[in-house]
């Protein structure tokens, strides 16, 4: 019973995250790219969207810092590393090319392919084929992962 | 800056924030009951990892996650009609975004909501510099293929 509790909020919080990205225009591209086009006809929303998304989560990892367990009972994962190495760098780096180039990261890409969305759907099966290629050769000395 | 483009700005404000709010409803929904973070490269990467290398821990959740990302446009459209979406990137060019955000953000540990929501909300220093860093190389993309290489 207990599991499947847990299993049922992973969907609402996957599922409310969708909406949010849906309701912000997050996942349509052209909005993305005209926030990034700042020598174009600059669009804010990302700005006003990362405003409310990290003002709303910041009272939660307050909470959750005062808990040691989250209200089902679980631990609270949260990656204490502070290291910033090459792979941090490099990696944030190559994101941000990806990004720049089709407007799209992960989460809104996901929403727009489960849309049904050809272009989409491409998108999401290079970046699978990206995340296979770290599997097999990024290791290396593996460090603490964040997200 | 005249009355139109004032308008404009605030039409497209609220549902910004609103939607942003959303976001950050759904990261703290999965911190407080689930204890995770959500940060959806590093769920999906887990996915992936999950499959290469046969170990199921962890699967179930992540999947559950993904699952209901996958069906929200779905969801949604019971209730409203889906704004327009226009993705103007040729194939090859998402090909090779797909990637690059694939490998850059399991490489980075994190993206734009791992890093972006989740890891500036909790002020880590990593994270903030991997905001940073994404963002600028974004901006300086964007300018690169529409004002530069025409």
């Amino acid at each position: 019973m207990h599991q499947w509790i847990v299993l049922f909020t992973a969907v609402m919080s996957g599922l409310i995250f969708g909406f949010g990205l849906i309701l912000s225009g997050m996942v349509n591209p052209a909005i993305v790219l005209a926030f990034l086009d700042i020598a174009g006809t600059w669009n804010a929303s990302l700005l006003w969207v990362m405003g409310g998304a990290v003002g709303i989560s910041a009272v939660a990892f307050f909470i959750a810092r005062r808990r040691s367990a989250g209200f089902l009972g679980l631990p609270v994962n949260v990656s204490t590393s502070r290291v910033i190495d090459k792979r941090l760098l490099a990696g944030s780096f190559l994101f941000g090319a990806g990004w720049g180039i089709a407007g799209f990261c992960p989460g809104p890409a996901l929403v727009m392919a489960g849309a049904g969305s050809a272009k989409a759907l491409l998108f999401v099966g290079a970046m699978l084929a990206g995340m296979t290629l770290f599997e097999i050769v990024g290791h290396g000395q593996k460090n603490s992962t964040a997200s | 800056m005249d009355i139109e483009q004032i308008i404009e700005r605030i039409d497209i404000f609220w549902p910004a924030l609103a939607g942003g709010m959303l976001i950050g409803l759904a990261a703290a929904l999965f911190l407080l009951a689930n204890g995770r973070i959500a940060g959806i490269s590093g769920i999906v990467g887990g996915i992936v990892g999950s499959l290469l290398h046969l170990n199921w821990r962890d699967l179930d959740w992540r999947l559950a996650f993904v699952l209901g990302l996958v069906i929200s446009t779905l969801v949604w459209r019971q209730f409203l009609s889906l704004p327009a979406v226009q993705i103007q990137a040729s194939d090859m060019m998402l090909v090779i975004a797909g990637v690059l955000v694939g490998f850059g953000t399991r490489l980075g540990s994190g993206c734009t909501s791992g890093h972006g929501v989740c890891g500036m909300a909790r002020l880590s220093p990593r994270s903030i510099v991997a905001t940073l860093i994404f963002m600028s190389t974004g901006f300086a993309v964007v300018y690169l293929l529409r004002h530069v290489v025409v």
